[in-house]
């Protein structure tokens, strides 16, 4: 491309001038500790696909204080993530039902009732 | 209308951020809690089993893919955001790992 569109220099603390920035922010990264499960899982396929041995010391890694530890302030993420993203579904998703907008407090719990849903359907085929 | 390949990204990251909005904080309160404390078990039979039939690969490809890409492309904006820039190498970095994961993911899969 042989444009060169002019790019504002940016601080890279601006977002801790302001408190809901700050909130803005905490949203954001929680994609970085959802990627990193998606690699702790992704290893795990990888273990499973090489077989009984592999699989038991992937159980032994994930288990571990270091495992546990790091799975726990994944779990905080991802948690803010959940919480944060059924809050924005009124504004990404509006919904009209026979003309009629629903209103954002009811798509908001619908969520919240498919996340309880879906937890217990996990938790049911890991056996509990 | 202009082509654009913006839908392409923008998808697979309002699936990822809906599956990892329903499934993530469960599944790691399975792999990092509840095994760990010995009140759960995932047998090797058992996991292998669920990986062995292609609705099970399916699933669990679904549950590490698309939060993968979601992450990624948040990762992108984010970057933007702290003003890292939106070239190449941060597009590298961001769904290049996310396709790692993919590709290492599929293949893990289709050899179980």
């Amino acid at each position: 491309m042989s444009r060169r569109p002019y790019l504002r220099t940016v601080e890279r603390n601006w977002w801790l001038s302001r408190r809901r920035y700050v909130v803005y922010m905490i949203r954001e990264v929680t994609c970085l500790f959802i990627a990193l499960y998606s690699a702790l899982l992704t290893d795990g396929l990888v273990r499973l696909a090489e077989g009984q041995a592999a699989w038991d010391s992937y159980l032994t890694a994930i288990s571990s204080p270091p495992g546990v530890l790091f799975q726990l302030v994944c779990l905080v993420f991802a948690t803010i993530h959940s919480v944060t993203w059924f809050g924005v579904t009124p504004k990404a998703m509006p919904l009209m039902i026979k003309g009629e907008p629903v209103p954002p407090q009811t798509i908001i719990r619908a969520h919240y009732a498919l996340w309880a849903a879906a937890s217990l359907v996990v938790l049911i085929a890991a056996g509990v | 209308m202009a082509k654009s390949s913006k839908p392409i990204l923008w998808l697979p990251f309002a699936g990822g951020g809906l599956v990892s909005a329903l499934i993530t904080p469960a599944l790691i309160l399975v792999t990092g809690l509840l095994v760990p404390l010995g009140l759960l078990h995932l047998p090797y039979d058992k996991i292998a089993g669920f990986a062995h039939n292609p609705i099970g690969k399916l699933i669990l490809f679904g549950v590490v893919a698309l939060p993968a890409w979601h992450a990624a492309h948040r990762m992108r904006t984010t970057a933007h955001d702290l003003g890292l820039g939106a070239g190449i190498p941060v597009k590298l970095v961001c769904y290049g790992s996310a396709w790692l994961m993919i590709v290492i993911s599929i293949v893990a899969l289709l050899s179980v």
